[in-house]
């Protein structure tokens, strides 16, 4: 098969291009002797009446009529056939005119294709469900945080608390409580399961620390003056009992010297705060 | 100047009337059409060639264009269409390429 045209010749083309060029033999020989005059010379010899040969122009076209009729009616054909084929071409609707092998073909490609994508819209829908299931066990795991960081927050002394509770009354009229006395308390309170509290406006946390000396007392290094009243959150009747039994903080505040007064308060409002503590050395560990 | 005129009120015909192709034509018109071209190219190039005969022409016209549409139909009935039909587009289309090749050294001397 000749895959370039281009640089062949004519001679070696003629059996290519077919019936114009090989079918005349005789006729060639006049045209290339004759190479001033073109058609009419050189189609006389090749049509079957030679008797008007020679005369010119206009008998050739004459006689020719019918050939020129037949090759006007061809090319219309071809032209009408061409401008059809590619207006048919152009219409969507080629697939009425496929073969079936190139319809299967095609109803093989989209349902394949048809597959791919189900398979797609599959993997989309799990991954949906997957990332809407981690959202939800996200949400819900930010909910029970967000529960833990609040009971941390009223452990702590960093969120303001409410609920019923106790108020107590410190009253030290000579300041003989030292502070073991003010640590009693806080430890008995602490004991019958209060949940936080407050010591006159100061709020009590995990280190919080009493010191000072009598009279003069701090707690986190805030001052504290008599009388001291103490915001405690938690069971009422518990908290009570527990600092009523003997030898417990009543007794002993009131041996030495000073006075306790219990007062039962259902709604009871614990609003001083301390500031979170930075933890310094203390990372962590995450296992 | 006849085949001139030919093709082009073919083609305004076809504009004109823009008809739809039968379904039945559908495979063999778009062969019928380059078998025609090629015959078409070859004419001028014969005629370039100045051995154009009229007669060659028309019979080689027809016969091109009926030759490949059986083909492709021969094709067809044994299920092969596709390719057979490709087949001679492929081969039309180099035939077309020499004529054409040789009209060019016609008309541009190169």
């Amino acid at each position: 098969m000749t895959t370039d045209p281009a640089p062949a010749d004519p001679a070696r083309e003629d059996p290519a291009t077919g019936d114009p060029a090989r079918e005349d033999p005789a006729t060639k020989d006049p045209a290339t002797k004759d190479p001033a005059t073109e058609d009419p010379a050189t189609e006389d010899p090749a049509t079957e009446d030679p008797a008007p040969a020679g005369e010119g122009t206009p008998p050739t076209r004459r006689r020719d009529l019918p050939a020129a009729l037949l090759i006007g009616v061809l090319t219309l054909l071809l032209g009408f056939a061409f401008t059809v084929q590619v207006r048919n071409a152009d219409d969507e609707q080629a697939l009425a005119g496929a073969r079936e092998e190139d319809l299967v073909r095609i109803v093989d490609e989209v349902s394949s294709r048809g597959v791919r994508l189900r398979e797609q819209i599959a993997d989309q829908r799990s991954a949906l469900r997957q990332l809407t299931s981690s959202d939800s066990e996200t949400a819900s795991a930010l909910e029970e945080a967000g529960t833990r960081a609040a009971a941390l927050a009223v452990l702590n002394g960093t969120a303001p608390a409410e609920g019923p509770g106790l108020r107590l009354t410190l009253r030290d009229p000579d300041d003989v409580l030292r502070v073991t006395d003010l640590i009693d308390v806080i430890q008995e309170l602490r004991g019958a399961g209060a949940e936080t509290m407050q010591f006159d406006g100061v709020r009590v946390g995990l280190t919080t620390a009493v010191t000072g000396a009598p009279g003069a007392l701090l707690i986190d290094g805030r001052p504290v003056t008599a009388p001291y009243e103490v915001l405690v959150l938690g069971s009422p009747q518990d908290l009570e009992t527990a600092l009523n039994i003997p030898g417990g903080v009543v007794q002993s505040v009131g041996g030495r010297g000073g006075s306790v007064t219990v007062e039962q308060v259902p709604d009871l409002l614990v609003d001083a705060l301390r500031p979170l503590p930075e933890a310094q050395y203390a990372a962590p560990d995450d296992d | 100047m006849i085949p001139i005129l030919g093709l082009v009120a073919g083609v305004l015909l076809g504009l004109l009337l823009d008809p739809t192709v039968p379904l039945g034509l559908q495979p063999y018109l778009p062969i019928a059409v380059v078998a025609a071209l090629d015959a078409v190219f070859g004419g001028l190039r014969a005629r370039l060639d100045g051995i154009f005969d009229a007669k060659v022409f028309v019979i080689s016209f027809v016969s091109n264009v009926v030759v490949a549409a059986l083909i492709v139909f021969l094709g067809d009935q044994l299920g092969v269409g596709a390719q057979l039909s490709t087949a001679v587009v492929v081969v039309l289309g180099i035939r077309i390429f020499g004529n054409a090749a040789a009209i060019r050294r016609h008309v541009f001397r190169a």
